[in-house]
C-alpha cells in the first residue's frame, strides 16, 4: 500500500468508528428522547460523513468548477447528499445513516480498487523488469559499474554470475550458461563461450563474462523489448474504444434517466415523492460505469504481460483481440517451419554396408570443403576426422568431391557425377539434395540433405488445429516436391509453393478475401521479404531471435524463441483475455440494468446497499476478475 | 524533444484520455501519451515550444485527475 492508499486507509476507519457509536445511539433511541433529536441525528451522521468522503465532495465541485462533471465523484455526491436530504421531506423515512453508510462502504471499495490495480500494475512492471542498472567496465585496472548508456559500441564489460547481461555483444573470454527465460520464456539455459553472441536481458548463471558489446543502449534488445510492450497499450482494441465511448454516453443518460424518475413518476404515478427521490438516488449509484473503464484496459494489459512472459511480445491490445478471432494461419516455411539451415536428414546405406562407415567416407572426402552441403556432412559425423588420411582432394564442380581417404579412392556427389563414372544408383523417395557414395568404384549408399524441420513444427501445427483453427497454408518458394513433402510431414492442410515474394501478398489477399464472416487470417514469417505480407495479413507474426530487423518491425506479434508452436500458447493467451473482458462487460451491464430495474419506484425493492454493490462490488469483482489474465498455463 | 514522465497516483484511462488529447492540442506539441497502466507521460514537443506545453500539461493535469502528479 502507498502513502495515499494507507492516509485513506486511517480516515475510513476513524469514520468506521464514529459511525459505529452513532449507529448503537440510533438504535438505542437515544436521539428520538433529545429535543430535536432528529435535527442532532442529522448533524452527527455528518461527522463520519465527512470524514470518509470529503474528497468525493471535493473532488465532484473540481469537476463541476472545470466542466468536466460526469464522474463518479459527482454521482456519489448527488446520491448521499439526497440520502441525507430526505430528512426535509416530512413523508419520508429519515435516510442520514444510510447516506453516510454509502459513502463509508464506497470508500472501501475505492480503497481496495485501487489497490487491486496498483498490484496487478506491479506484477506486470515485475514481470518486465529486464531493463539492467548497470554495466561493469574496466577503467585503470578497476572494475567500474557505469549507467548502461554511456558505453560506447565495441567497448568491452563484464558480466559476474547473478548479473545481467546490460548490452548485447560477443564473447571475448569465459564460458557459462545464461538464463534466457526473460526475453524468450524458455527455462533451458542456453550455453555460450568465446565467439557466440548474447543479447541483452539474460541473466548469466555460471561463469564471468567478458562481452565485447556490438550495439548501444538504446538500440539493444532489452530497450527494443521495453519499448514496444511499453507502447503496446497505446494501440487500443476495439473493445477497449468501445468501453470509453459506452461510458461517456452512458453516465449522462442515467443522470437523466434518474432526473426524469424523480420527476415525472410522482406526477405520473402518484408515487410519494421521497419514494421517486430514492429510486433517482439507486439509479446514480449505480450508473457509474467504472467496472468496465478499469476492468477492460486491465485485462488487455494483464494479457500482454502475461504474453511476454512466455517469449510473445504483442505490439497492443487490438492486436491480441484480432488474434483471438484468427481462424487461418498462414506460414512461411523457410526460417519459420524450418531452421533455414541444412542438415543430413537421412543416411541409406546399401545392403551390407556400415551405416558409420559410409558416413566416414563421406565426412572425410568432404572435410576440406566448405559449401554448406558439406559442413552439414562432416558436422553429422560423430567421430573426429584425421586430416592425415586425406590426399587428392577434387572438387567437382557442381557435382561433388572426389579424394582418396587411406588407400581408397572415395566419390561423393549427384548423379551425374555417378553417371561419369558408370556407377549404378538408386533413387530415394525422400526429398532434399542426395549425396551418393561411392567408394573404390563401388556403390555404397547416400545421405539426404535437406533443410531441418524445426523440433515443435509437428506440434504447432496440431497445437494450431486443436486451438480450434480451421485452415493452416505453408507458403513457400521452394520447389513442389519440397513443399509437398513438408506439408504432408506436418499435417498442413495446403499449401503453395514456388512463389516469388510478391506472390506471398497476393496468396494472403486471396485468403482474406476468400474469408466469410469474423474470422482473421494470420501470417508467420522471418524474412525480409516477408515484412509485406506481415504489414497485409490481419495480425503478422516474426520470429525475433532469428528474423531480419524489417520483419519484426512490420510484424504485430514477435515470438521471441522462434518456436511455432509458440502461436497457438498466443491464440489460448488472446482468447482468455478476451473472454474475461467479455465475461466483465456482460457480468457489470447485467448487475447494473438489474438493479435499476428493482429501483423503479413501481418495484422499489433495491436499496442503496445494493446499489453501493452495483457500483464497487461489482467493480471490485471485475478487477479481480481481470487479474485473471496475468497467469500462465505452462 | 521528447521526454518521459512518470506519474504518482492513480489515474483512471478516461481522464489519461481525456489528458491527452488536450495535450496534443497545444501548439507544437508533436505527440503525447498519458498512459495510465505503466504510469507514464511522454511529451514530444519542438525545442522552443517544449517549456511552455509541459507547464499547459502540468495544469491540464491538475484539472482533470487533481490526485495524479506528474513527477518532473
Amino acid at each position: 500500500m502507498n502513502n495515499k492508499q494507507k492516509k485513506k486507509l486511517r480516515r475510513i476507519v476513524v469514520a468506521l468508528a464514529v459511525f459505529a457509536v452513532l449507529e448503537v445511539l440510533a438504535v438505542a433511541g437515544v436521539f428520538e428522547s433529545l429535543p430535536y433529536g432528529l435535527w442532532i441525528e442529522f448533524a452527527a451522521f455528518l461527522v463520519p460523513y465527512l470524514i470518509a468522503g470529503y474528497d468525493v465532495l471535493r473532488r465532484a465541485w473540481h469537476g463541476i468548477a472545470h466542466r468536466q462533471p460526469f464522474d463518479e465523484n459527482l454521482l456519489m455526491s448527488i446520491a448521499t447528499i439526497g440520502a441525507f436530504a430526505l430528512v426535509f421531506f416530512p413523508d419520508a423515512e429519515p435516510h442520514m445513516a444510510e447516506g453516510a453508510a454509502v459513502m463509508l462502504f464506497y470508500q472501501v471499495g475505492a480503497l481496495f480498487e485501487s489497490y487491486a490495480v496498483g498490484k496487478t500494475r506491479k506484477s506486470i512492471a515485475d514481470m518486465m523488469d529486464i531493463a539492467p542498472d548497470y554495466a561493469n567496465v574496466m577503467q585503470g585496472g578497476e572494475l567500474m559499474q557505469v549507467d548502461p548508456a554511456d558505453v560506447a559500441v565495441g567497448d568491452e564489460i563484464v558480466v559476474k554470475v547473478g548479473e545481467r547481461v546490460p548490452l548485447d555483444g560477443v564473447v571475448v573470454s569465459g564460458r557459462s550458461q545464461l538464463d534466457t527465460s526473460a526475453l524468450t520464456g524458455e527455462s533451458v539455459p542456453r550455453v555460450v563461450g568465446e565467439g557466440a553472441s548474447v543479447a541483452s536481458g539474460c541473466v548469466n548463471m555460471t561463469g564471468v563474462l567478458t562481452i565485447r558489446t556490438t550495439s548501444a543502449f538504446e538500440n539493444s534488445t532489452v530497450s527494443r523489448i521495453l519499448e514496444l510492450v511499453e507502447n503496446a497499450s497505446e494501440k487500443k482494441a476495439r473493445t477497449e474504444n468501445f468501453i470509453s465511448r459506452f461510458a461517456r454516453v452512458y453516465t449522462p443518460v442515467v443522470v437523466g434517466l434518474a432526473l426524469a424518475i424523480a420527476v415525472f413518476s410522482p406526477l405520473a404515478f402518484g408515487l410519494p415523492i421521497s419514494e421517486s427521490v430514492k429510486s433517482a438516488l439507486i439509479f446514480l449509484v449505480v450508473s457509474c460505469p467504472c467496472a468496465l473503464v478499469i476492468s477492460v484496459p486491465l485485462s488487455f494489459f494483464g494479457g500482454i504481460g502475461a504474453a511476454s512472459r512466455s517469449g510473445i511480445l504483442v505490439k497492443g491490445s487490438s492486436y491480441l483481440e484480432a488474434l483471438a478471432q484468427v481462424d487461418t494461419v498462414a506460414f512461411d516455411k523457410t526460417g519459420t517451419l524450418t531452421n533455414g539451415t541444412f542438415g543430413v536428414v537421412a543416411v541409406h546405406a546399401g545392403e551390407g554396408v556400415d551405416r558409420d562407415l559410409l558416413l566416414s567416407f563421406a565426412a572425410h572426402a568432404e572435410a576440406y570443403s566448405d559449401h554448406p552441403i558439406a559442413l552439414s556432412v562432416v558436422a553429422s559425423y560423430a567421430g573426429t576426422i584425421d586430416r592425415e588420411k586425406i590426399a587428392e582432394v577434387e572438387e567437382h564442380g557442381g557435382q561433388g568431391v572426389s579424394a582418396r581417404v587411406d588407400s581408397h579412392r572415395v566419390l561423393i556427389g549427384n548423379d551425374a557425377l555417378m553417371r561419369a563414372e558408370d556407377i549404378d544408383v538408386r533413387n530415394c523417395h525422400l526429398v532434399g539434395t542426395i549425396l551418393h557414395v561411392a567408394v573404390d568404384g563401388e556403390y555404397l549408399g547416400h545421405i539426404i540433405i535437406a533443410d531441418m524441420m524445426k523440433d515443435d513444427a509437428k506440434e504447432a501445427i496440431d497445437g494450431l488445429h486443436a486451438a480450434g483453427v480451421k485452415k493452416t497454408v505453408m507458403l513457400t518458394g521452394d520447389r513442389e516436391q519440397a513443399a509437398a513433402a513438408v506439408a504432408a510431414e506436418l499435417g498442413v492442410d495446403e499449401y503453395r509453393a514456388q512463389l516469388m515474394p510478391q506472390d506471398k501478398v497476393a496468396q494472403v489477399e486471396a485468403l482474406l478475401e476468400s474469408h466469410d464472416g469474423n474470422g482473421k487470417v494470420a501470417f508467420v514469417g522471418d524474412g525480409i521479404n516477408d515484412a509485406p505480407v506481415l504489414m497485409r495479413a490481419d495480425v503478422g507474426i516474426a520470429m525475433g531471435g532469428m528474423g531480419s530487423d524489417a520483419a519484426i518491425e512490420a510484424a504485430d506479434i514477435v515470438l521471441m524463441n522462434d518456436k511455432p508452436s509458440q502461436i497457438a500458447r498466443a491464440i489460448r493467451i488472446a482468447r482468455k483475455t478476451l473472454s474475461i473482458v467479455k465475461q466483465n462487460i456482460v457480468f457489470a451491464l447485467a448487475v447494473k440494468v438489474v438493479i435499476m430495474i428493482l429501483a423503479l419506484p413501481m418495484i422499489g425493492i433495491a436499496t442503496m446497499w445494493l446499489a453501493v454493490f452495483g457500483d464497487v462490488g461489482v467493480s471490485v469483482l471485475a478487477i479481480l476478475n481481470a487479474m485473471r489474465c496475468l497467469r500462465v498455463r505452462k | 524533444m521528447r521526454k518521459a514522465f512518470k506519474l504518482d497516483g492513480e489515474i483512471c484511462a478516461n481522464c489519461a484520455g481525456k489528458i491527452q488529447a488536450g495535450i496534443e492540442k497545444l501548439p507544437g506539441v508533436n505527440k503525447a501519451s498519458v498512459n495510465a497502466m505503466t504510469l507514464k507521460f511522454t511529451l514530444d514537443a519542438e525545442d522552443g515550444a517544449f517549456d511552455e506545453a509541459l507547464e499547459t500539461s502540468l495544469k491540464l493535469f491538475a484539472d482533470i485527475e487533481p490526485d495524479c502528479e506528474v513527477l518532473v
